[in-house]
């Protein structure tokens, strides 16, 4: 008998989905024969609105691109507006600004613990990883005020400089964390239902992932070496030491493999930036933000944020507004071409768990 | 890995261990229970602090604060440079980014640890701190010192002269901007006006402000011939009480809002370059024949609009050269004669007709000025100065101020002698001393109040003092001692002073008994004030004006009790400085225009 095909809309609104879009899934039987993701549900057009906004104004509406990871945008975008200027960012500015990133990639990661184990219906580390993320997000609001969007990194460094006592704050909660994470480890790549689930799941060629621009830890998860920490290191990565999770395999579990081995190399540099905090300066800062303009120019200014590479291309036409900003980050390539052929021949259970290994973040493919 | 795969199985049992214990629902201990120092929650305005200049609503990109009026409710003194309004904000706008607190000025909105409001109600969700959270003052987190506020607190300094190079000559003291520190120094301004209220010519300030900053200084120019024919003199010595309420002068130094001037307006170095960049439009001759009796600042400023508005404008001055008090009065250190001489060209290029060495009164009757025109303004300023009052004033060597500084200007000898004393503390005695001073005198001020009470400008103050002229405050003078011959000075006795407080009023000087003091002098300038000369109008009109305390009473539009005639300048305000004579001479060139083309319609 012929298998009957079903057409099955997995979204917008689902826990399994990362933010608000949606999966058509056509599927024989459990198997995925087609999938065709739909996006829109979350259009604020953040690019346009740059447009309207002077430079000082834009840097508060690029934490929205994406709200589990805001920081990797605002440095990207003051790395641009930098280079354009030609504004020099003093040494203190430099490390407070890796600090916040690594910081942002540790409680990132935490949020990936709680996605990747929820949908592959291990509660428990999910549970654990969200509530030890909020120490984290404490020493966000100790720094910035804010606890999510932290409008912290300025074109010329940083808002403001650390509270007192800071230091100690950060070391201690990383010295919990760091224990923690052993704890997860037991529970999700020591348990033989999380292996099974990942291993030989979502794979992706090392050919496709070159020819389609994959970034971040699923790159790295083929076994490239990619990383702009490394390649082109900006703020203070050139003066840290780590190294970058290579594991080969392209699947599920490889990815996981990565993120596992990567907080704890930011966990290091976090120690390393508290050891090393240079004194002087933290902001090089900008004339009156009312009659601030920048000379006209473009430049690429790019981070390395947890699902990858995250850039924006600045232009500049010499008045006090960007003329154009454009985003290019990781979940455009990775949650719709990428996604859409990977999952063709998985199962429908691990459409949420191979989306969740990749890193999508739906308002940053809506820009 | 197999199926049965038994320590893979078991491991998540390792989960037990945390069996029993409490979830994360509180702080770590290191951090403390409480929010943040630095949170950002609700805002805090500082209602008595604050200024209301309206940075925070033009930052805020969510358009979350609006500026509303509340000095009448709250009490809130609406005095010169305090507009009145304070910000309100809706919350279901705001996103707590606190930019608004990093650009106030002042420093008076911060944001607090509080961040929990619930209501159905979603109108009460517009809050306007301060008066809606009174409670906040006590609960500040997010703020705003001046090192961490995104205001640019610090002038760009102005280069000048050393002090001892000055009083080698007359040159020009200020060296004036160049464009780099113009730019630098208006990209300071914030746009938000309350300095355009208190300028007594309302002039567009942040306008050309932000012309300058921009780069495009012919705009400038052109805005600020808006309303000001004499700028070049106003941006060398205006008063500037615009840059006493700069907002930015709360915590840091005004915005040079008068060297930003000077620099425009000098980019025009010469008359025909002036009329090229502003090329104003003149209207046709409207037949209407208009006389200006003084060629002072706003003698000048009716002539210029009233030209461009298509009169026939003749002015009379007595002297040889044209700008009043500004030519005669002000040194030329401060105001060099090409200066003038270049903007009262550019008016005569735009048709104003200026008869020099013309004397009313003596060389031309008032009445036939009154007669052959359509409207007559009076701008004759204050000329006559006030006597000391005390014994020996009559003396040779000693010299009203405005007289001895009208003598040096007008190229005319005054030998000062070595040793000089000023008796005064406005700026006509600063002027008389530095100009002494320049004449290699040893210069001693006199003044009854103490220092910061000097009326005069405390950069003309500083300059004084940078040049060697002593101020000695608290000192009265008695008597003037004539020398052997009766005829001459030779020295003043003054008796030291101290300061008692008033009730509602500014502490006073009181003598202190015994303490007389008497130096040996050359010279002695006076310069305790002037006041308006009107014997050259005949008794007929002058019956006709008004006056009070040697002040012609006018309207808002400067018409004086007599409908053809108006008035302005010093012998009108009660402010003395160029600018408000520019005002007078702008107002009246609307009460002339409304009151000739409304009779022809």
């Amino acid at each position: 008998m012929r298998e009957k095909s079903t057409t099955l809309y997995l979204g917008p609104q689902h826990p399994g989905i990362t933010g608000n879009m949606m999966v058509k899934l056509q599927l024989e039987g459990d198997t995925i024969v087609k999938a065709t993701t739909h996006v829109g549900y979350l259009h604020r057009a953040f690019e346009k609105l740059i447009e309207r906004r002077n430079w000082m104004q834009s840097t508060t509406i690029l934490c929205r691109f994406c709200v589990p990871e805001p920081d990797p945008p605002e440095a990207a975008f003051a790395l641009a507006v930098e280079q354009i200027e030609g504004r020099e960012v003093p040494e203190r500015g430099k490390y407070l600004r890796s600090l916040v990133l690594e910081l942002a990639r540790i409680q990132s990661f935490m949020l990936w613990y709680a996605g990747q184990n929820g949908s592959a219906g291990l509660y428990t580390v999910g549970q654990w990883s969200v509530g030890d993320r909020n120490y984290v997000l404490d020493l966000f609001e100790e720094l910035t005020g804010g606890r999510i969007y932290h409008m912290y990194i300025w074109p010329g460094g940083v808002r403001r400089d650390i509270p007192e006592g800071f230091e100690d704050k950060v070391l201690h909660t990383m010295d919990y964390i760091e224990k923690r994470i052993d704890d997860y480890d037991r529970m999700m790549f020591d348990s033989a239902i999380f292996q099974k689930r990942a291993q030989g799941v979502g794979i992706i060629s090392k050919e496709k992932a070159m020819e389609w621009g994959v970034v971040g830890a699923p790159l790295r998860g083929c076994g490239i070496g990619h990383d702009v920490r490394k390649d082109n290191p900006y703020d203070a990565y050139d003066k840290l030491d780590f190294q970058m999770g290579i594991f080969d395999g392209g699947d599920v579990w490889a990815r996981a493999k990565v993120r596992q081995f990567e907080i704890r190399q930011s966990i290091s540099m976090v120690r390393q930036i508290i050891q090393n905090l240079p004194k002087g300066d933290y902001l090089n800062k900008m004339p009156n933000p009312m009659k601030w303009t920048i000379p006209a120019g473009s430049a690429y200014g790019k981070v390395e944020s947890v699902r990858g590479e995250f850039g924006f291309h600045v232009v500049s036409d010499g008045s006090d507004k960007p003329r154009r900003v454009h985003a290019r980050g990781p979940a455009y390539a990775h949650g719709i071409s990428l996604l859409e052929d990977i999952l063709v021949g998985e199962n429908l259970a691990d459409v949420s768990f191979i989306m969740n290994s990749l890193g999508v973040c739906p308002p940053e493919i809506e820009r | 890995m197999s199926f049965f795969d038994l320590k893979g199985l078991l491991r998540p049992l390792t989960g037990l261990s945390q069996f029993g214990k409490n979830p994360h629902t509180k702080r770590m201990d290191v951090l403390g229970q409480d929010t943040a120092d630095r949170y950002r929650g609700f805002h805090y305005n500082d209602l008595n602090a604050c200024i209301g200049c309206g940075n925070c609503s033009t930052i805020c990109m969510n358009e979350a604060i609006d500026m509303v009026e509340l000095a009448a409710e709250f009490n809130i003194s609406q005095d010169k440079g305090n507009s009145g309004l304070r910000p309100r904000v809706d919350y279901g706008r705001c996103c707590w980014c606190a930019l608004c607190v990093d650009v106030c000025p002042t420093g008076s909105l911060n944001l607090t640890k509080e961040y929990d409001y619930v209501s159905p109600d979603a109108n009460s969700f517009l809050w306007t701190p301060g008066v809606d959270n009174p409670y906040g003052k006590d609960q500040l987190s997010f703020t705003s010192s001046v090192e961490t506020s995104l205001m640019n607190f610090e002038r760009i300094p102005m280069r000048e002269l050393e002090g001892t190079e000055r009083v080698k000559s007359f040159a020009e003291v200020v060296l004036g901007y160049n464009e780099e520190e113009a730019r630098a120094e208006a990209s300071r301004c914030i746009s938000c006006s309350l300095c355009t209220e208190v300028c007594p010519d309302h002039m567009h300030i942040p306008e050309y402000i932000n012309a300058i900053a921009k780069g495009n200084d012919d705009d400038a120019l052109r805005i600020i011939y808006d309303n000001n024919p004499l700028p070049e003199m106003c941006g060398k010595v205006c008063t500037r009480r615009c840059e006493d309420v700069c907002a930015i002068a709360v915590r840091g130094e005004a915005v040079a809002i008068r060297w930003l001037k000077r620099y425009a307006t000098e980019r025009a170095q010469t008359s025909d370059l002036i009329k090229e960049i502003v090329n104003p439009e003149i209207q046709e001759a409207n037949g209407y024949k208009v006389g200006i009796i003084g060629a002072g600042p706003s003698g000048l400023t009716a002539a210029y609009y009233l030209a461009l508005r298509g009169f026939d404008v003749t002015v009379f001055e007595a002297k040889r050269f044209g700008g009043g008090m500004t030519m005669y009065g002000i040194p030329k250190y401060r105001l060099p004669m090409d200066s003038l001489d270049k903007q009262i060209g550019y008016l005569q290029k735009i048709g104003v007709k200026i008869n020099f060495n013309t004397r009313v009164g003596t060389d031309i009757t008032f009445d036939e000025i009154y007669k052959k025109h359509d409207a007559v303004f009076i701008g004759i300023g204050f000329e006559k100065p006030w006597k000391l009052g005390v014994e020996g004033e009559d003396l040779e060597n000693s010299i009203p101020a405005v007289e001895y500084l009208r003598m040096i200007n007008n190229e005319e000898i005054f030998d000062v002698g070595k040793k000089v004393v000023v008796i005064g503390g406005g700026n006509v005695a600063i002027d008389g001393a530095r100009v002494a001073a320049r004449h290699n005198a040893e210069v001693t001020i006199l003044y009854r109040r103490r220092v910061e009470d000097m009326p005069a400008d405390w950069e003309e103050i500083e300059g004084a003092e940078d040049e060697g002229v002593h101020i000695h405050p608290q000192a009265i003078p008695v008597r003037i001692i004539a020398d052997e011959s009766g005829k001459k000075v030779k020295a003043i006795e003054y008796i030291e002073a101290e300061m008692v407080a008033e009730e509602g009023a500014r502490p006073r000087p009181v003598p202190i008994e015994g303490s007389n003091k008497i130096i040996e002098v050359d010279t002695i300038i006076g310069a305790i004030g002037q006041e308006a000369d009107y014997s050259f109008i005949s008794e007929e009109y002058v019956n006709k004006i008004e006056l009070n305390r040697g002040r012609i009473v006018t309207n808002d539009q400067q018409q004086t009790s007599d409908a053809k005639i108006f008035a302005g300048g010093d012998a009108v305000n009660r402010t003395a400085d160029a600018i408000s004579a520019i005002a007078d001479g702008f107002r009246a060139v609307k009460g002339i225009e409304a009151m000739l083309l409304k009779t022809k319609k």
